[in-house]
């Protein structure tokens, strides 16, 4: 198995673009992506795309051919291009699939990308299309709705753990404040813990600020062999480990509501890959769709221990500058959650904070970078490990 | 949800029949035709569930999907079955009523419809036991 690097990181702005359709973001995505690697688009084999509901949020399935199509790789190339979908880990399990599909030996030079565009529809077919994310037959037809499962879970982990409402509600102000840096956040303004907490009530214990929004948005990453990555750039980010994993689809089927078995299994994986420990993290961009899920994220991805995570949030361990920076991007509560591109967008900030061109946001002297993208309540997990030096 | 969608897990639905791998003793709810802990071992049959059990945890919900037909807001659970299994159900009761731990018991309720000329829905919903 071959070792991988990104080469090029592109992203859109995130946020309500209603002047922009699905194929004019995942486009100019990837266009960014394809200058950053200095490349031409002649050199690109193959790619993969991610995205969640094309089919329900813009009436559009065969994404594969439609992105190549519109990236000019379709008609003279013909390049294979192949859609991934696990919900809103489809942007990580699309870079999941292309640094296979290098490491290989399979393909050279692949495009990963992710995107979503979820506001051409009316709010209340979002909700109906993100709850396709559970098991339809026997969550969503008894009426869940996927806040309300994430409620349900930070319910028992505020009766288990005596998690607060403000350990909570710190977690959306942290990662507010941490989009100011973030030009391309959807939202870039500071918010109190009193915000949150007057918010409207979205399902009980979560409102409105514990929940991240509908967002449009696209995201691509260019990967190649490492051993060929400085031929493209001085600044290549090595994959130095990549993980995946399942649960049940459904929550209620888990032997624990307070944990994902699949972050677990996902990190773990990654981990030994690439041969490091969470110790070794500088920073890490979480699935924080809402304010539970980046508690029990960074519980079970071992930076905290069970039931530490709101305590450590409160007391700044995650903020720049704190014991473990947690989605310095703003994460998907305040960068915005286009969910087939969240994935790619978590790379593309770790590409800038370990190439040092991450602003206002920079980790000083960040070198190892991870990422940990979720499907649904859990059903998928997607991690990846990256770093600025090469495996040694 | 077309016709036979619905009607083809109307035993389960309204009934909570649900499996029991008789090579473990595990009981599943929804109905599975493997189980997860013996596979090719497990020999599962069919098994009525009593329709008892109680709250492992709850969310009261105020804005649902386009397609929620019922009132809101309403109280969405997971509820532990007295054999085991949880599932995620709706329990009819007011919001300030529902905890962790509260005993609850089966009572058939209708679910959804499928707009004005479409199917009504039934299924299985949960009201506080409090015998």
């Amino acid at each position: 198995m071959r070792d991988v690097a990104i080469i090029g990181a592109g992203c859109t702005k995130f946020g309500e673009m209603w002047d922009r359709s699905f194929r004019d973001i995942v486009v100019e995505a990837g266009t960014l992506a394809v200058e950053d690697a200095k490349l031409s688009g002649e050199e690109i084999e193959a790619m993969y795309v991610g995205n969640m509901s094309g089919g329900q949020f813009v009436n559009q399935e065969h994404i594969g051919s439609l992105v190549a199509d519109f990236a000019g790789f379709a008609s003279t190339m013909h390049i294979p291009s192949t859609r991934v979908e696990a919900a809103c880990a489809s942007g990580g399990l699309a870079l999941r699939s292309a640094v296979m599909a290098v490491a290989s030996g399979y393909h050279d030079v692949v495009v990963a990308a992710g995107v979503e565009k979820m506001t051409d529809v009316e709010t209340g077919v979002t909700v109906d299309a993100l709850a396709s994310a559970a098991d339809r037959e026997w969550e969503g037809f008894m009426g869940a709705t996927f806040p309300a499962l994430y409620a349900m879970v930070a319910r028992l982990h505020m009766h288990r753990y005596g998690t607060t409402r403000d350990q909570l509600a710190q977690v959306a102000v942290k990662n507010h404040h941490n989009a100011m840096g973030n030009p391309r956040a959807q939202f870039r303004n500071e918010i109190t813990l009193d915000t949150v907490k007057n918010a409207s009530m979205v399902a009980d214990p979560l409102t409105l600020f514990d929940c991240s929004p509908i967002t449009d948005g696209a995201a691509a990453v260019i990967v190649v062999p490492a051993d060929q990555a400085k031929k493209y750039t001085d600044t290549p980010v090595y994959v130095l480990g990549a993980g995946q994993a399942t649960d049940t689809i459904s929550l209620h089927n888990r032997a624990d509501f307070c944990t994902f078995g699949a972050s677990v299994a996902a990190g773990k994986r990654a981990y030994e890959m690439a041969k490091v420990t969470p110790k070794d993290i500088d920073l890490c961009e979480v699935h924080d769709c809402f304010t539970i899920a980046e508690i029990v994220a960074i519980e079970d991805l071992g930076f905290f221990k069970k039931g530490q995570g709101g305590p450590a949030t409160l007391a700044g361990e995650t903020a720049m500058g704190g014991k473990i920076p947690i989605n310095t991007s703003g994460g998907l509560k305040a960068c915005g959650h286009p969910v087939g591109a969240t994935g790619i967008k978590q790379a593309v900030e770790c590409v800038e904070q370990l190439r040092g061109t991450a602003g206002k946001r920079q980790v000083a002297g960040a070198k190892i970078a991870m990422t940990h993208n979720v499907g649904g309540t859990g059903g998928t997990a997607v991690c990846h490990i990256f770093s600025n030096e090469r495996r040694k | 949800m077309g016709v036979p969608r619905f009607w083809r897990e109307i035993p389960a639905r309204y009934n909570l029949i649900g499996s029991k791998c008789e090579t473990c003793g595990n009981y599943y709810f929804p109905p599975r035709h493997f189980c997860p802990e013996c596979r090719r071992q497990g020999k599962m049959t069919e098994y009525q569930f009593k329709g008892t059990g109680e709250v492992v945890t709850y969310s009261t919900i105020y804005t649902p999907g386009d397609s929620w037909i019922g009132g809101k807001p309403y109280v969405l659970a997971i509820v532990r079955l007295d054999e085991g299994p949880c599932m995620t159900t709706q329990v009819i009761c007011e919001p300030a009523e529902a905890a962790i731990g509260m005993r609850v018991r089966r009572v058939f309720r209708k679910i959804s419809e499928d707009g004005d000329k479409g199917m009504i829905h039934y299924g299985t919903k949960f009201v506080p036991d409090r015998a």
